[in-house]
């Protein structure tokens, strides 16, 4: 049976969560181009915007599909995995909804604050603050009250997920955690953890100094919180991208998973490593010791571990499947993968960008190589290869192949599906590697005019290539990117608005258990419980001492008043 | 629980390369005796940074032993000193530079070389270099600061010891 005939109220609510979540990227994707086309000086005079304005265009990109896109995305997403893997219904949709209503309302708040930064008209004020918010650079309010009420509308989300987790357990006391509910609870796990730091920051800090009920905030703590979420928000982006890696993935190439219990292994180490890794963002951080910046260096490299684990059994699954549909040889079999499925491609080229990216990050993550790249352009080349391809490019895929179970239609523009993910591959191959190579001449991020007027490419010297050849692979690369987001959105609404077509889909979502049961696994595993306790003492190892030194010379000091925008 | 041959040979594989990235930055610590930009700098008052002990009116310093100290504050859309005359220092001589903000969030970035630090209003940032070539450096603010973020930026001149003259004392 498909999903929507099974399960109407939970397909009804996957639809509305991507709805938005489509909306935001189309929105987030088109700023994107338009940011590539003024930093790098194609049409910079014939864009609407001035320089000024850039940083709204930034800051609207960056919440837009890397806090709305993504949390929306996968909150729907979850709601499949969990559902379809416990063959039940959710506990109670409602709160689900609730949760929806929340996020929702939370957007279009942040949504206004940004763009009244080129729409004076519009309510609040100028909120151009980027999607890291740094005090003392102050947005208006409402700017910060929407991001809580994303954060908290997942929170409520998730509750509905343990909810319906509780009631399958009561049902089925001695089973097994489907896997893809596992994947489902302990990415939650982590999220609720990880989230702590940027609710903390906003709610206790951000918003009563953004009204004015408190002075002063101190730009060290409360940018600390934030890398607290910043960190494992990647994870949080990057887990439900494995979800569809470890159970679709493996179906559309033909074969099967081929370990349940080393899939359970790497959620688990997510659980415990993702979030006491966020010094890594602050390596070049003063007011932060060096012990505790080689602490996260040293969790941030053990979470390679889980992602090489990945590698390997996605790979390996690949070639299960492959040499199932009669593929032979040493790499031939490579051929006998449906490449001509636009699911199918989309994954698997999403996680091979990953691998690049998975590289670039250890470059991030090496604590003293770091002082060459940080916060230069090299940094957005390795993310637009991870969220912005990794999650993103897995995401559309996903798409292509549970759209169509979630409405009864057949996906619509094939061919133009099956497109897409090429086109993305290539423009992301152009972006990325030339921010990769101009972060390394130590070109910056977050500018709207990285060159110096007049002093042509001189103070930034690329070891291969020129600045101005780097400048047009970005501005090719980004066009590329926006016109294969089109394609989707076209694939997506055209399948949207089209009939429900009598006979079967071409999909069905029937998921092949793994080679290796969950049965081959020690029971421990499941226990979430003990997962989550091991996870908040680690955290408390790794944040206990650094966050009590900043507040040990006073909550909000050293203290900045607010600076408008 | 079993495990493939195969993936257990690519998990030893993978925990050594790993602790191989953790023995590279051991030993740029230790060995190549990278530093970490830390807490070593302490803290100050944002609005007025210079009341502080640990901060000197900003400018470039020679010490009893010869090292030279520079003190900068970064404020919108200025490095001072950086931005409106350059910061001279010389070639061969340990520098070490404080940077701390007067208002908001910045970055100081010498294009192209490890001298990289966040400015951070109530920090103050400590990073101690040599230059060993004499030449110009960009400083670049790479955190977004404002609406003018991208006007913001200096200089760092390295000249020879022997050109070298002190502004301050």
């Amino acid at each position: 049976m498909t999903y929507i005939d099974e399960f109407p109220t939970e397909a009804k609510i996957i639809r509305w969560h991507w709805g938005v979540a489509f909306a935001a990227l189309g929105i987030g994707g088109l700023f994107g181009l338009i940011q590539a086309l003024f930093r790098t000086g194609y049409f910079r005079d014939a864009l609407p915007i001035t320089a000024a304005e850039y940083y709204t265009v930034l800051t609207a990109h960056g919440v837009l599909l890397a806090l709305v896109f993504t949390t929306f995305f996968i909150c729907g997403m979850f709601v499949w995995a969990l559902t379809r893997s416990f063959d039940r219904e959710l506990h109670d949709a409602r709160i689900v909804w609730a949760g929806f209503a929340s996020m929702l309302l939370g957007t279009v708040l942040a949504t206004v604050a940004i763009l009244n930064g080129f729409a004076p008209g519009l309510p609040f004020s100028d909120s151009s603050v980027l999607y890291t918010f740094y005090s003392p650079l102050k947005a208006h309010p409402a700017f910060y009250i929407g991001a809580a009420l994303l954060i908290v509308g997942s929170w409520v989300v998730g509750a509905d997920y343990f909810l319906t987790f509780r009631e399958w357990r009561a049902d089925n006391p001695d089973s097994r955690i489907p896997l893809q509910a596992f994947m489902v609870l302990t990415t939650w796990i982590m999220w609720y953890l990880a989230t702590l730091g940027v609710a903390v920051e906003v709610v206790f800090f951000l918003i009563p100094w953004s009204f004015g009920w408190i002075e002063t905030v101190d730009p060290l703590l409360t940018r600390s919180l934030f890398w607290f979420f910043g960190h494992p928000v990647v994870y949080f982006w990057l887990l439900p991208g494995y979800v569809a890696w470890y159970t679709i993935l493996p179906k559309l190439a033909g074969g099967r998973l081929l370990s349940d219990p080393l899939a359970r292994v790497v959620f688990v180490l997510f659980v415990l490593l993702s979030t006491p890794v966020g010094f890594h963002h602050q390596y070049v951080d003063p007011g932060i010791s060096e012990g505790f910046k080689a602490i996260a260096m040293t969790n941030t490299m053990m979470l390679l571990l889980p992602s090489f684990l990945t590698a390997f059994t996605v790979v390996a699954s690949m070639e299960y499947g492959a040499r199932r549909r009669g593929g032979k040889g040493f790499l031939k079999w490579l051929r006998s993968l449906p490449w001509g499925d636009p699911a199918f491609a989309g994954m698997a080229l999403a996680g091979l960008m990953f691998a690049a990216g998975g590289f670039s990050g250890m470059i991030n993550a090496g604590m003293n190589i770091n002082y060459l790249i940080h916060n230069t352009i090299w940094v957005p080349g390795h993310f637009h290869l991870t969220v912005g391809t990794a999650f993103a490019l897995t995401a559309m895929a996903t798409t292509y192949w549970l759209y169509p179970q979630l409405t009864g239609k057949q996906l619509q523009h094939r061919t133009l599906a099956l497109i897409q993910p090429y086109l993305w591959f290539i423009g992301m191959t152009l972006m990325s590697n030339a921010m990769h190579r101009g972060g390394l001449a130590g070109i910056p991020r977050r500018t709207a005019e990285p060159i110096p007027d007049g002093a042509g490419a001189a103070v930034f010297d690329p070891v291969f290539g020129t600045v101005s050849e780097i400048q047009l692979q970005i501005a090719v690369g980004a066009t590329l990117l926006t016109t294969s987001l089109a394609l989707f959105l076209i694939v997506v609404t055209g399948t949207w608005l089209s009939r429900p077509r009598a006979g079967a889909l071409r999909v069905n979502g029937d998921i092949p258990d793994a080679l290796s049961g969950p049965e081959d696994s020690p029971r421990v595993l499941d226990n979430l419980t003990l997962w989550a306790a091991i996870a908040v003492l680690l955290v408390a190892i790794a944040y206990g001492f650094p966050l009590w030194s900043m507040v040990a010379d006073g909550l909000l000091s050293p203290g900045s008043a607010p600076i408008p925008v | 629980m079993e495990i493939h041959r195969f993936e257990k040979l690519w998990l030893v594989a993978a925990l050594l390369l790993i602790v191989a990235f953790i023995g590279t930055i051991v030993y740029g610590a230790l060995g190549a005796g990278v530093a970490m930009v830390d807490d070593s700098g302490g803290t100050v008052d944002p609005d007025d940074p210079t009341a502080s002990d640990n901060f000197r009116e900003p400018g470039v310093y020679t010490t009893d032993d010869g090292d030279v100290e520079v003190y900068v504050i970064a404020r919108q859309y200025l490095f001072s000193p950086g931005s409106t005359e350059p910061i001279q220092v010389p070639a061969n001589t340990e520098v070490t530079f404080y940077v701390t903000s007067g208002d908001v969030t910045h970055g100081f970035n010498l294009a192209g070389t490890n001298v990289n630090t966040m400015v951070i209003p109530g920090q103050v940032a400590e990073i101690t270099v040599e230059f060993d070539e004499t030449g110009d450096h960009h400083i670049v603010c790479h955190e977004y600061c404002g609406v003018g973020h991208h006007d913001m930026r200096g200089t760092v001149d390295v000249v020879p010891q022997s050109q070298f003259e002190v502004s301050d004392e």
